[in-house]
C-alpha cells in the first residue's frame, strides 16, 4: 500500500508537471510562428481560435490524423523508435528545474549535470531516425547534426563549470540561490552570450540549422516521417528548446527570483518569473532565426572549436583566479 | 528494501543482456546501440549505489561523446550485415581463440583484482579516506582528487593530452588545392587591390588570370 500511495503521489505530480510543459510547448510553436512573421512584416497564423492561438492544436490534429509512411527498407524498429526517444528526453529533463525553492519534482544533488546528460544524449534521437530512414539526405542531417552538438556541448560544458565556481554546487537550486545578490549574467556576461549562441546550436535552431537545411537536404533527418512521427520529432524539439531557455534562465538570469526584491515584486510568485525569463530567452531565439542567414558548415566548426572553446577556457581561468584572489571561493 | 532489490535487479539485468547483445548480434549497428544500452544500464546502477557523479559523468562522457563516435564510425565505414554469426560460422574463426585468450585473462584478472580486495581488504589502504556522510559524493572525490591524489590526477591528465596530441598527429595530413576562408583577408581588401583598369585593345580582349 505504502509504495502504490508514493507511486500515485509522484504520477500527480508528474501530470501536473508534463501538461503545462506539453501545452507551453504547443503555445511556443505558435509564438515562434508569430514574431517571426512580424519581423517579416507577416500577420502569422492569426485565423484559429483569437490570434490564432489555437493554430498549434489544429496542426497536432492534423498529425494524428495523417498516415504514417515507414519506408520499406527501413530499420523499422529503430525508426519507430528514435521520434519517441527524442521527445522523451526532451521531457525528462523537466524534472529537475526548480520552478521555486520547493516547487520541484526531483531535488537532486547533481542536477546541473543530469540536464546535461540528458540534453548530451539528445543526439540519438536524431542519429538513429538519420540512419534508420536508410536514405542519403536523413543520413546526412543526422552526421551533421551529431557533430555539430557534440561540439557545441563542449562549450556549453566549460560555461556550467564557470558558473559553478561561482556557485559551489551541483543542484538547481543552490545555482539560483547563489544569484539572490547578483544575477550571473553580470558578471558572466561574456559567458551568457557564448552560452545563448552555442544553445542555439544544440537545438538546431537558426542560424545552425544545418541538419535540416532545407536547400540541402530536403529536411535533414526527418525527411522520411510523417504524420504523428514527425509531430513527435517537432514537440520534442520545440521542448528541447524551452529546456535550453529554462538552463539559460537558471544559470543566469536567476531562476525564480525576482528582480527586485521589492514590495509590488515580492507578491508575483517564482515560477511566474520563471517564465518571463523563459519567455525573454525564446522571444530572442524566435528573432535570432528572423534575422541571422544560415551558417556554412565549416563555419560552425570553425565557430564551435576554434572562437567558443579558447574564449571560454580562458574565461575559466579568469572566473577561477579571480575568485581565489579575492578569497570569493563558495566554501561548504 | 524490496523496491532496492526489484531496481537492482531490473537494471542489472538489462546491463548483462545487453551486454551478452553486443556480441551477439549481427548487425554492427545494433551492437553499439545495445553498448549504448549497457552503459545506461550501468550509471543507472552506479545512481542506485549512491555514487551519482560517477553516473551522470559515465552518461556524459560514455553515452553522450565516446559512444556517439563509436556509432559515427560504424555509420560511416558501412559494415554492411554480417553474413554468420561468430558463434555458428565454422569458416574465418581465426580471431575466436585469440579473442578467448583475452577474455579468460582479463576474467581471471577481475577475479584476482575483486578477490584481493575481499578477503584482503587492507591490501588497498583505504582506512586513510576520509568519507563523511554530511558531504555529498561530489564534494568528496573532489577533496581526495585535488589534495591527495593531485600527482596522479595531474599525470593521468598529461597521459590523455598525450594521447590526443598523438591521435592529431597520427590523422593529421596537409591536403593541397584546398581553399581557407580568412576573414580578415577580406574585410582588409581595399579598392585598388581588387580593381584593376586594363587597356583593352579591340578584336584582341584581354586575358584576365583567376
Amino acid at each position: 500500500m505504502e509504495y502504490l500511495n508514493i507511486i500515485f503521489q509522484e504520477s500527480y505530480k508528474i501530470l501536473f508537471l508534463l501538461v503545462p510543459v506539453l501545452v507551453s510547448v504547443a503555445m511556443i510553436v505558435w509564438l515562434d510562428r508569430r514574431v517571426w512573421a512580424f519581423v517579416q512584416k507577416r500577420q502569422g497564423p492569426n485565423v484559429v481560435g483569437p490570434f490564432g492561438l489555437l493554430q498549434s492544436l489544429a496542426d497536432a490534429l492534423k498529425y494524428i490524423f495523417k498516415e504514417i509512411i515507414i519506408p520499406a527498407s527501413s530499420n523499422k524498429v529503430i525508426f519507430i523508435l528514435a521520434p519517441i526517444i527524442t521527445m522523451t528526453l526532451a521531457l525528462i529533463a523537466w524534472a529537475v528545474i526548480p520552478f521555486g525553492a520547493e516547487q520541484v519534482l526531483a531535488d537532486i544533488n547533481v542536477g546541473i549535470l543530469y540536464i546535461f546528460a540528458v540534453s548530451s544524449l539528445g543526439v540519438y534521437g536524431i542519429i538513429m531516425g538519420g540512419w534508420a530512414s536508410n536514405s542519403k539526405y536523413p543520413f546526412l542531417g543526422a552526421i551533421r547534426s551529431a557533430a555539430q552538438m557534440v561540439s557545441y556541448e563542449v562549450s556549453i560544458g566549460i560555461i556550467i563549470i564557470n558558473v559553478l565556481l561561482c556557485v559551489g554546487s551541483l543542484n538547481l537550486n543552490d545555482i539560483v540561490i547563489a544569484q539572490e545578490e547578483i544575477w550571473f549574467v553580470i558578471p558572466l556576461f561574456p559567458m551568457f552570450i557564448i552560452f545563448f549562441i552555442s544553445s542555439l546550436a544544440e537545438t538546431n535552431r537558426p542560424p545552425f540549422d544545418l541538419p535540416e537545411a532545407e536547400a540541402e537536404l530536403v529536411a535533414g533527418y526527418q525527411t522520411e516521417y510523417s504524420g504523428m512521427m514527425y509531430a513527435m520529432f517537432w514537440l520534442g524539439e520545440y521542448a528541447n528548446i524551452l529546456l535550453m531557455c529554462a538552463l539559460g534562465s537558471i544559470l543566469f538570469l536567476g531562476g525564480w527570483l525576482s528582480p527586485i526584491d521589492l514590495y509590488p515584486f515580492n507578491l508575483i510568485p517564482g515560477f511566474l518569473w520563471l517564465i518571463f525569463k523563459i519567455l525573454f530567452l525564446f522571444i530572442l531565439f524566435a528573432l535570432v532565426k528572423a534575422i541571422v542567414p544560415r551558417y556554412r558548415y565549416d563555419q560552425l566548426m570553425k565557430l564551435g572549436w576554434k572562437i567558443f572553446l579558447p574564449l571560454s577556457l580562458t574565461y575559466v581561468v579568469l572566473t577561477a583566479s579571480y575568485l581565489f584572489y579575492f578569497n570569493l571561493l563558495p566554501t561548504n | 528494501m524490496i523496491a532496492h532489490a526489484i531496481f537492482f535487479y531490473f537494471f542489472s539485468v538489462i546491463a548483462v543482456v545487453s551486454a551478452i547483445m553486443v556480441t551477439v548480434s549481427k548487425n554492427t549497428v545494433h551492437s553499439v546501440f545495445f553498448l549504448i544500452l549497457d552503459f545506461i544500464s550501468i550509471s543507472c546502477l552506479f545512481i542506485m549505489i549512491g555514487a551519482e557523479f560517477l553516473g551522470m559523468i559515465m552518461l556524459i562522457v560514455y553515452v553522450g561523446a565516446v559512444a556517439v563516435l563509436f556509432l559515427f564510425v560504424v555509420m560511416m565505414l558501412n559494415v554492411a550485415q554480417q553474413k554468420s554469426q561468430w558463434f555458428v560460422s565454422n569458416a574465418s574463426s581465426g580471431h575466436i581463440p585469440v579473442g578467448l585468450l583475452i577474455s579468460v585473462i582479463i576474467f581471471f584478472e577481475l577475479i584476482i583484482v575483486i578477490g584481493g580486495w575481499k578477503y584482503k581488504p587492507d591490501l588497498f589502504n583505504s582506512e586513510d579516506l576520509k568519507i563523511s556522510e554530511d558531504i555529498s559524493n561530489t564534494h568528496s572525490l573532489g577533496q581526495v582528487l585535488y589534495t591527495d591524489y593531485i600527482h596522479i590526477f595531474q599525470i593521468s591528465g598529461m597521459i590523455l593530452l598525450i594521447a590526443m596530441i598523438g591521435a592529431i598527429v597520427l590523422t593529421f595530413r596537409q591536403r593541397e588545392g584546398v581553399k581557407k576562408q580568412s576573414y580578415l583577408k577580406q574585410i582588409s581588401r581595399e579598392r585598388n587591390e581588387g580593381v584593376e583598369v586594363l587597356e583593352v585593345t579591340s578584336n584582341k580582349g584581354v586575358k584576365i588570370d583567376d
